[in-house]
């Protein structure tokens, strides 16, 4: 299986998780090891970065795990780029997951603010991974300003619906010149093989496994999933066949 | 747009209550049935022919809770600045009728109330006072907020109703949400509640979440004090302000809170009782009508109704609560506005809920993130 390549960064996992909704940070810790992921986002806003031990930080300190702080909770670019600079500053990191949803009941991204808050972090030197909705234009015109990847949108966030926007996703990855997660929206096992046989780098999992009744084992289920969805991609799929192989095929005069 | 006093307008209270008592068994399984929810739905799921299926809404309301929630509970504690107050309120222990030295917090006890619950691990805090305008006025709150926005990462306050431009003078500090509850939306109802002072003006408290969705707040909190008039009709309308309220100030989030009448000093006995188990189908109802709205439940309500409810739809809890000025350090036995139910401490409540597989998150905002003046 092929290595996945973001910012010049190799990943062997194709897994990206979260940290959030989990009942417990211990319980957080041992998913987000079984899942085996080593690119793992977290909420800004529920970190204390003025606290050396904040909860959550602590349980993310292995070898393994990069962190990818995200600024959900903001409304603006303007709030998203004063996050994103407080987070590079605390943690030490630039690389940035870029969550603009001022709409705070379905989380939906805002493509304007989120287009203007990368262009500017991308002029402050981040690395910007943005949430945004399963657009194949917005996903040009993000290259064009310099993201490193992008993360469209299976479905509304926490909605465990799948890949309800198929059709777009299969555009974006079509087109894309950046590595393209899906995110968002993925709620079973089978929903993250399906994007990774379409062709999806990368796919992020956080309510569907952090919500399950065991966390550890619905981890180990996505990242074999995952692995499955990859490996099917890599070894080309045997084609589709809609209709039988006519036995009197009607352009066997060319012969 | 219409505006909600136009819409509430539009409505017969005794049709409304009488709409809901009339719901029937197939209106209830239809409304479970549903995909997306309507205010009809919500009726008949307030209704009692819904009380046979509470099992089954209770069900449905803890998983959608925990789907969009997680296994997660925001944690704040209130912070009373002020018992003064110039309202007549037949319920309320801040009532100016009730004759019983006052006490507003000077910057120095603020700071000391702060230390105790910094010391307490809250980072989410609740401003409350009474309505005394010339001290406890828009200058006092704006003062607090800056007082109190380099130790929390959420201030709320829950004070009398102020003007837009109030609003954003207190946003532009660090103000983060607003609770400002009905009481009652019955007009004749609210007027022999409040009989005297700016509160007695039903129409301005109305359309107070108008005014903080024009001046841009993150969180607008509702609700409809219980006791005063039937439960059901009161909910109805909090719901349907909800819903207008979502199509008009997209960008704001929303709570509710369900206060429940409480003994206090000179107080009032509650004209339509609410039992747990109406209570229990309310808080179900409103998740079933939107996934996404926050509830929150305070010690007002017992230990024992507050260790379940946390499973069915709940999202934010207040715990050690005092309810007087003063009453975590500075004056423990200054007036106070009800009597709470639930005493257990801190760290008792967060064993509670840790034993239910259940994080209580103390942080979840940075309130230097908004256009704060720094």
């Amino acid at each position: 299986m092929s290595t996945l390549v973001i910012a010049g960064k190799e990943f062997k996992s194709r897994l990206f998780t979260g940290t959030g909704k989990f009942s417990h940070s211990l319980l957080m810790e041992e998913a987000v090891l079984a899942s085996e992921s080593e690119l793992v986002t977290m909420a800004l806003k529920r970190v204390n970065l003025r606290d050396e031990k904040d909860d959550i930080l602590a349980h993310l300190t292995h070898p393994s795990i990069n962190l990818l702080p995200n600024t959900s909770g903001v409304r603006t670019a303007k709030e998203a780029v004063f996050a994103a600079t407080l987070a590079r500053e605390a943690l030490g990191t630039n690389w940035i997951k870029l969550e603009i949803h001022p709409d705070p009941k379905y989380l939906l991204p805002d493509p304007i603010e989120t287009l203007k808050a990368t262009e500017e972090l991308v002029k402050l030197g981040f690395i910007v991974l943005p949430y945004i909705h399963a657009d194949p234009v917005l996903c040009k015109r993000l290259e064009d300003v310099g993201v490193q990847a992008v993360m469209p949108l299976g479905a509304p966030i926490g909605s465990n619906m799948g890949l309800k926007t198929q059709e777009f996703l299969e555009i974006i990855i079509a087109q894309s010149n950046v590595p393209v997660i899906v995110d968002a929206g993925i709620g079973a096992p089978s929903h993250a093989a399906l994007a990774m046989e379409l062709g999806a780098d990368a796919v992020l999992v956080n309510t569907a496994i952090a919500v399950s009744e065991n966390p550890v084992a619905m981890a180990t289920a996505f990242k074999m999933a995952v692995i499955a969805g990859r490996m099917a991609y890599e070894a080309k799929m045997a084609p589709l066949k809609k209709q039988a192989v006519a036995s009197s095929p009607l352009t066997n005069f060319l012969n | 747009m219409k505006t909600f006093k136009e819409l509430l307008s539009s409505c017969d209270w005794e049709e409304t209550l009488q709409s809901i008592f009339e719901k029937t068994e197939s209106d209830v399984l239809r409304a479970l049935g549903n995909k997306k929810r309507d205010l009809e739905d919500f009726k008949a799921l307030i209704s009692p022919a819904a009380k046979p299926y509470l099992e089954q809404m209770a069900q449905l309301s803890s998983q959608l809770t925990k789907k969009r929630f997680g296994n997660t509970i925001q944690m704040y504690a209130p912070l009373y600045l002020s018992n003064e107050c110039q309202n007549i309120c037949t319920y309320c222990g801040f009532s100016m009728t009730n004759k019983i030295p006052r006490k507003t917090l000077t910057d120095t006890e603020i700071l000391k109330e702060v230390a105790y619950l910094k010391s307490k691990g809250f980072d989410q805090v609740l401003l409350v006072t009474g309505e005394a305008n010339k001290t406890v006025g828009v200058d006092y709150i704006n003062n607090a907020i800056r007082l109190m926005r380099a130790h929390f990462s959420n201030i709320s306050i829950e004070v009398q109703p102020l003007a837009t431009e109030e609003y954003q003078l207190l946003i532009e500090n660090g103000l983060h949400s607003v609770m400002v509850y009905q009481e009652t939306y019955h007009k004749q109802v609210y007027k022999n509640h409040h009989p005297k002072g700016k509160k007695s003006n039903f129409d301005f408290r109305l359309e107070t979440p108008e005014r903080l969705g024009e001046a841009g707040i993150h969180k607008i909190g509702l609700g409809a004090l219980f006791g005063l008039e039937d439960w059901r009709a009161d909910s109805f309308f909090t719901a349907m302000h909800l819903k207008y309220l979502q199509k008009r100030f997209w960008k704001t989030k929303y709570s509710i809170s369900f206060p429940r009448l409480r003994p206090h000093s000179g107080g009032l006995e509650p004209k339509v009782a609410m039992g747990d188990a109406d209570l229990v189908q309310l808080i179900c109802a409103y998740r079933l009508l939107d996934e996404d709205v926050e509830m929150s439940i305070s010690t007002r309500e017992s230990e024992v109704f507050r260790n379940h409810i946390v499973k069915l739809g709940i999202t934010s809890m207040s715990a050690e609560s005092k309810t007087n000025p003063g009453g975590y350090v500075v004056e423990k036995q200054s007036l106070e506005q009800f009597e709470i139910s639930d005493e257990r401490n801190t760290e008792a409540v967060v064993t509670m809920l840790e034993k239910q597989g259940i994080e209580p998150v103390w942080k979840d905002w940075e309130n230097n993130w908004s256009d704060v003046k720094r």
